[in-house]
């Protein structure tokens, strides 16, 4: 019986998956994400204490692959800025950024009357991550002379006295890439920029380091992290109903793994 | 001469932007700005590039019906709708642009990332065996996190969420963190190479 399940297709596999990934968000169950860890919490307060008024930069450095992790943060994100009255700017590393960040803005400022160019803003793309990031510490009219629709900087009254990282009360990175280092590198140790990082679970090992050593305020982990921030925000979201999938389906992978070592060992002791 | 003009392009450059970092004088500083929107212009540059790259290959491959040049021709009629489309129209909201990209590439794109789920618990269950002392002991991490990060785990037992944490923030990290180091010294050694001339493997030539 062992003998033939570690002979097991991978389609059944595939199959189980699929079902345990899909009927939760057919029917809409959402488990409540429990309690916020620590780096959830941090980032939370910090943007908590910002006063009113003050700009907050959203850096959408990923592509449409990683949206289901990191764009409910953005839309959490920005719901929260929005909410406690923050001017909130978005900009791009990576090409689709652009469209991705006016979604979640979009999305985040329906029912709150806030309006592009006033409270919220798309700066858009530019190329060279490590120049745009440099840049944006010196003079930010030197790397973005217009919005994403081309409207001038001087003509959005949200960019009011914001200069450069001087004037930004926070940069949150949401990544699925390598920009966390070189935001942390470049704008925080050179500048002294407070900076938030908002990255997929695979790369939270990668961003811990810099949680340590206070150089990250606070770091939303994965999809869960999104699920945590709409918790905290009393908000219940797309995060929200993906833990359910999301928590069926390490139970099924743990599952997977214990039977597949029972499996081995038990034909193991037969052989010998 | 060939290769001078660019090592000595690289000297100057690469000692002049290591000592701006530390001389804040007024000149450095503009020389240096300046230096950072060349560095964007380039970038834009890098793109022209890529693209060029990819014409190339899709062509060829068109050309000598290699095999599934069939893709490449959609890879170049995809590339040309997206263009036409947005300089036509635009890349706003509700234009042809944003349909395509919210409803044909953001599904496609998300399509391959959730292959990765399929693969995971497959492999999970061909390939992850307690075969060895080491091989146990990530396996009972692998379980605590995966039970941690999921609200389900703090239900079967208040400490695991706790016992993640823990995992991610002490081990998990020390080992990174030494990776870092190793990885940030080997950066600084490269880069010295790079700026003395050295190393030229940027220039297509081997190393000294």
């Amino acid at each position: 019986m062992w003998h033939r399940m570690m002979r097991l297709d991978r389609r059944w596999i595939f199959l189980t998956v699929a079902l345990i990934v899909t009927v939760p968000f057919i029917f809409q169950w959402a488990l409540p994400p429990g309690s916020v860890s620590p780096p959830t919490r941090a980032l939370y307060d910090f943007l908590e204490k910002l006063p009113p008024g003050s700009p907050v930069m959203i850096s959408f450095d990923y592509g449409p692959a990683s949206m289901p992790e990191l764009q409910p943060m953005a839309e959490a994100l920005a719901r929260h800025a929005l909410k406690r009255k923050l001017r909130l700017m978005g900009i791009a590393l990576w090409p689709q950024g652009t469209m991705l960040c006016q979604q979640a803005f979009t999305t985040a400022a329906e029912g709150t009357g806030a309006r592009e160019g006033h409270e919220w803003v798309n700066l858009g793309y530019k190329p060279g991550a490590l120049s745009v990031i440099l840049g944006l510490g010196t003079d930010i009219t030197q790397v973005y002379r217009a919005d994403h629709r081309e409207v001038p900087l001087r003509d959005l009254p949200i960019m009011a006295g914001v200069r450069s990282y001087d004037d930004i009360g926070l940069v949150i990175d949401l990544a699925a890439g390598m920009t966390p280092g070189d935001w942390v590198r470049f704008a925080q140790s050179r500048f002294g920029q407070a900076l938030g990082i908002g990255c997929t679970a695979v790369m939270a090992t990668d961003i811990y380091p810099y949680l340590q050593s206070k150089q990250v305020i606070g770091v939303l982990n994965g999809l869960k992290g999104a699920a945590e921030y709409e918790s905290v925000t009393n908000h219940t979201g797309r995060a929200s109903l993906g833990m359910t999938s999301q928590s069926i389906a390490h139970l099924a992978i743990i599952f997977f793994v214990l039977i597949g070592n029972i499996g081995y060992f038990a034909s193991r002791g037969r052989r010998r | 001469m060939r290769l001078q003009i660019p090592l000595l392009i690289t000297l100057i450059v690469g000692l002049f932007m290591l000592g701006q970092f530390f001389v804040p004088h007024k000149t450095g500083e503009e020389i240096y700005d300046a230096l950072l929107v060349w560095a964007r212009i380039i970038g834009a540059f890098a793109l022209v590039l890529g693209i060029g790259s990819l014409f190339q290959r899709h062509v060829a491959n068109i050309r000598r019906r290699r095999p599934e040049w069939g893709y490449s021709v959609v890879t170049l009629v995809s590339f040309a709708v997206m263009v036409v489309l947005g300089l036509w129209w635009g890349k706003d909201e509700g234009t042809p642009f944003d349909w395509l990209f919210i409803n044909v590439q953001v599904p496609l794109d998300a399509t391959m990332f959730s292959l990765l789920a399929f693969f995971v618990a497959s492999a999970a269950y061909r390939s992850f065996r307690a075969r060895s002392p080491e091989a146990t002991l990530l396996l009972l991490s692998a379980v605590v996190v995966m039970l941690g990060r999921v609200p389900v785990g703090e239900s079967l037992s208040h400490k695991l969420p706790a016992a993640t944490e823990w995992i991610m923030s002490v081990p998990t990290v020390a080992a990174k963190r030494g990776i870092l180091l190793g990885v940030a010294l080997g950066a600084i050694a490269t880069s010295f190479r790079i700026i003395v001339g050295i190393e030229r493997g940027h220039l297509g030539g081997e190393s000294r």
